[in-house]
């Protein structure tokens, strides 16, 4: 029986630095391997379109070239390793050297990893501050974000308008700055706001008050939904931020700001349905400016019809899923917080005429 | 009872279990106190619910294959994933991981049984009745059909959704009480092995020769002292908010509902430290004995464990990089995160350096073990990823976080977990299990794993957050969704291998003998299964591998530590 005496060995550290374009290199196709994967994706976080959005972009591909040189590093050392130092016939009568540990060794990959740690902290921290320790020039808009069980409530305080689940805001050139800040919060549980083209999530939470900021620098729609689970329809609570030129943003508001159509000469459907509508509870829900519905709880419904989508994004904003929601919001969205107003069918149809004029 | 029949200080009296009156059995089992009974229980208790939680979330795969699919309502979708959760991590995680302790480490440190057999006996039990509460709440008071009132609030039940007002009926208070029961149940068990390890190891084993996996569960289980303890604490603030009107949580009247996430990952991430430990132990024990090599730098592996336990207890709020804490605190947490990075680094190069010049034997211990490497080493470079808060911003509440820590609950835990089936499957039964279905189970499981929780990444970086029970068409995750399904057919194909290994292999295994590896720990100095005193001579120890110094007698570890 041969025995080997225990001795402490070196073994070479394998190390080696790579220049920074390397890893940048390496990082990027991976991202434009996923990009192209789908490229489609409307919500791909390798697809920024903000500020917040490409920093993070940025400071990820350092992320990733890093963890993936260690990876290969690694994770090669231990293939080779495996294959090596297998079990071979020859060696079943002795054991191999025990080799109980080396102090050079040990230092070394604890310093190196603490390098790696001081690189990516630092990084880190300057994107940290870069987003969140700012101060809000006085070119941007402000916009006032409530979350609700399961919709989007958007308030400008700028311009007094109010409305719900599609939030326009202007693009801002690069040149000359004019960010959107939301100042966020909650008026039951906990949300997230999550664009991800645009920035990061940023939490919705009742009893605090969140900001954040994006500046998306080309015109379009850009889609998210909420991130923290928020209850039954958690699913369905959809983000559409409609980013518009300038013009077209101060036309979008323009017409916000004004109070709801009133006037139906030549509509009697529509007409009969505003009464209907202010004879019924749902105006202690819903708000439509210029009428007697002052209510809170639900979206403002003033310019409805000027919307492309109905529930959050959870269907197509036409008369006839209109006219399904009021019937029966479960039909659509299951575990909504509307109650389903048992109208009769005369009644659903004019409220619903009423409401698709409101521009 | 027949009489004692003792050979060579060996006890040779093990009644066959033909020949006992089956009631004798069960009696013997709900009233043992014996580690090792206990043991073999939480591993039992545990694989059940393994299958259970299991059906969960295949049942939840196949609501997301497709987009606006119809197979679940949301409402039982919601409850899946909080069940799935809850019971993964507080009645598979830690009972099977109890259940190891409970069973190893007596035995390893030469010790007859844990130090309060009793009150062994009353944490499992107690954690036993916790779970079977917490599976009521699906037939609650509405039926058996899936629909009664099981909690919907997300295995971490944020505040204020689980407020009385948010949350009607009794279904958060399932969670609440079957959570808390648990809880009483870890500490119990955690008392137990710190004070086993600490007072009753046998003559000549020194703190700096215990085998590294009672190392590991006395670092665990201290940190379950410190982590249960803040859990508990909330959800009693809980109860009295949502019963006695309280105001903790309740952000209606001015509570906080941060306040709830801080307490929740003060425990949390702990936990999931807790539920890892043991899987290093195993690894610990099974690469050292089939590379044929002492373990590569004991120390440094000592003081990276403790090192993890304590930097564990300061990282909590890198789950809550997107709530609003402000720059500096978000900073602290990176670095405290990023930190905890360098032991856990360590202690993977202690494991390929111990490969490293070894005779490596691929018996299916080992390939389970090998699987975990390269697994743990993904898991911790996604975890690196998460610990930079901006790039957290968009991958935090998203698939990536889920693909990120199933990575390590099931490409690490459980691929140690099933190695050390393998490894201490001989020791508890006296049989082998059958090599051939353990290399299909690994096969089966590890391809299917890879399929589910390596392309689960993309949709995150794609945008999908997590808990929602469908999704849109046209945001492009539809076919990695369906991918992600597919391995979980795969994964429940190796499951069923290895469930059915376990059975047969109880029956028609080959006879494994005291010492079927030819290991260096006391556990393989004992007969297999031990007898009930575990050792019939209190065992002494000159080294950390006592078995090592006696086969090679001219070559003992006591020369070079």
């Amino acid at each position: 029986m041969f025995l080997s005496p225990g001795r402490k060995k070196t073994v070479h550290c394998v190390g080696g630095s790579n220049s920074n374009w390397a890893l940048r290199a390496v990082a990027c196709s991976f991202a434009l391997l996923v990009n192209r994967i789908d490229a489609q994706s409307p919500t791909n976080i390798f697809a920024p379109a903000a500020t917040p959005a490409h920093s993070i972009f940025n400071l990820s591909m350092l992320v990733f070239g890093v963890t993936l040189v260690i990876f290969l590093v690694v994770a090669g050392l231990l293939l080779y390793a495996l294959i090596r130092y297998r079990h071979r016939p020859e060696n079943s009568n002795h054991e191999p050297a025990q080799i109980y540990g080396s102090n050079q060794i040990e230092l070394s990959w604890t310093v190196i990893p603490i390098l790696i740690v001081v690189v990516l902290f630092l990084s880190t921290t300057r994107v940290i501050l870069g987003t969140q320790a700012i101060p809000e020039p006085d070119s941007a808009m402000n916009v006032t974000v409530i979350g609700h069980q399961f919709w989007w409530e958007y308030r400008y305080p700028q311009s007094g308008v109010v409305t719900a689940n599609e939030l326009h805001i202007p693009t801002s050139d690069p040149a000359h700055p004019t960010p959107t800040y939301l100042t966020m919060s909650s008026a039951d549980v906990a949300h997230s706001f999550w664009v991800p083209r645009l920035a990061g999530k940023t939490d919705v939470i009742p009893n605090k008050i969140n900001t954040m900021w994006i500046d998306p620098a080309q015109a379009g729609l850009y889609l998210g939904q909420c991130a923290q689970y928020c209850g039954t329809q958690h699913a369905k609570m959809l983000l559409r931020v409609y980013a518009q030129s300038p013009a077209d943003f101060a036309a979008w508001i323009n017409q916000q700001e004004q109070p709801a159509v009133q006037d139906f000469a030549g509509n009697a459907a529509a007409a009969e349905g505003q009464v209907v509508f202010m004879r019924n509870a749902c105006i202690n829900c819903h708000a439509i400016k210029g009428t007697v519905a002052t209510g809170r709880f639900g979206p403002d419904l003033t310019h409805l019809a000027s919307r492309d989508t109905l529930a959050s994004g959870a269907v197509e904003n036409t008369a006839e899923n209109l006219r399904k929601w009021i019937d029966n919001p479960n039909s659509i969205k299951p575990g909504s917080l509307m109650p389903s107003m048992h109208l009769n069918n005369h009644d659903l149809d004019v409220i619903t005429a009423y409401l698709t004029q409101l521009r | 009872m027949s009489t004692t029949h003792v050979v060579d200080g060996i006890d040779e009296t093990l009644t066959p279990l033909q020949g006992r009156p089956p009631l004798n059995v069960v009696y013997e089992w709900l009233t043992t106190v014996d580690h090792k009974k206990i043991g073999l229980m939480y591993i039992a208790y545990a694989l059940i619910f393994l299958i259970v939680a299991g059906v969960e979330a295949t049942l939840m795969r196949i609501q997301l294959a497709i987009p606006n699919n119809h197979f679940v309502s949301p409402q039982v979708f919601n409850q899946l994933f909080t069940m799935h959760g809850t019971t993964m991590v507080f009645f598979v995680g830690m009972p099977i991981l109890f259940g190891f302790g409970n069973y190893l480490v007596p035995l390893m440190i030469g010790a007859r049984d844990m130090a309060f057999p009793r009150l062994n006996a009353f944490s499992f039990w107690i954690s036993a009745f916790a779970g079977v509460l917490l599976y009521f709440s699906y037939v609650g008071a509405s039926g058996l059909y899936a629909a009664g009132s099981a909690p919907d609030v997300g295995w971490f039940a944020y505040a204020p959704l689980t407020a009385k007002v948010f949350s009607p009926g009794h279904s958060t208070d399932y969670w609440t009480l079957a959570v808390f029961l648990s809880g009483i149940g870890s500490i119990g068990t955690a008392l137990n092995i710190v004070t086993t390890i600490i007072c009753m190891r046998c003559k000549g084993m020194k703190m700096s020769r215990m085998p590294l996996l009672v190392w590991l569960y006395l670092v665990m289980a201290s940190l379950v002292f410190v982590a249960v303890s803040p859990l508990t604490a909330a959800q009693i603030m809980l109860t009295f908010d949502r019963y006695i009107g309280s105001h903790f949580f309740d952000t209606q009247a001015g509570g906080s509902a941060v306040l709830w996430m801080h307490f929740f990952w003060i425990f949390g991430h702990p936990e999931v430290y807790v539920l890892v430990l043991p899987a290093f132990a195993f690894v610990n024990e099974i690469v050292p004995v089939f590379s044929r090599k002492a373990i590569f730098g004991y120390p440094a592996m000592v003081a990276a464990s403790v090192g993890i336990a304590f930097i564990s207890l300061s990282v909590w709020a890198h789950h809550m990089f997107t709530v609003g804490m402000g720059a500096a605190a978000n900073t602290f947490f990176v670095f405290a995160t990023m930190v905890i990075s360098v032991p856990t680094g360590i202690k993977i190069f202690n494991w390929l350096a111990t490969i490293w010049g070894g005779h490596v034997i691929f018996r299916t211990p080992m390939i389970f073990c090998v699987a975990f490497l390269f697994q743990f080493l993904v898991a911790g470079l996604t975890g690196i990823m998460l610990s930079v808060a901006p790039f957290d911003w968009q991958l935090g509440n998203s698939y990536f976080v889920v693909a990120h820590f199933h990575y390590v609950l099931v490409g690490a835990i459980l691929t140690a977990l099933f190695g050390a089936f393998y490894y201490w499957y001989p020791k508890i039964t006296g049989r082998m299990m059958s090599e051939t279905l353990g290399k299909w189970h690994f096969w089966l499981f590890i391809i299917g794993f890879h399929l589910t929780f390596d392309f689960m990444h993309v949709p995150g970086l794609l945008g999908m957050p997590r808990r929602i029970y469908t999704y849109e068409a046209g945001r492009g995750w539809e076919g990695w969704n369906i991918i992600v399904g597919i391995g979980a057919i795969f994964q429940a194909a190796g499951t069923l291998c290895f469930v059915y290994n376990l059975i047969e292999s109880y029956f028609k295994g080959k006879e494994a003998g005291p010492d079927p590896w030819d290991a260096w720990t006391l556990e393989w100095s004992t007969t297999s299964p031990p007898p009930d005193y575990n050792y019939a001579v209190l065992p002494a120890v000159r080294s950390r591998r006592p078995l090592w110094d006696l086969k090679h007698p001219d070559d003992p570890d006591s020369d070079y530590e």
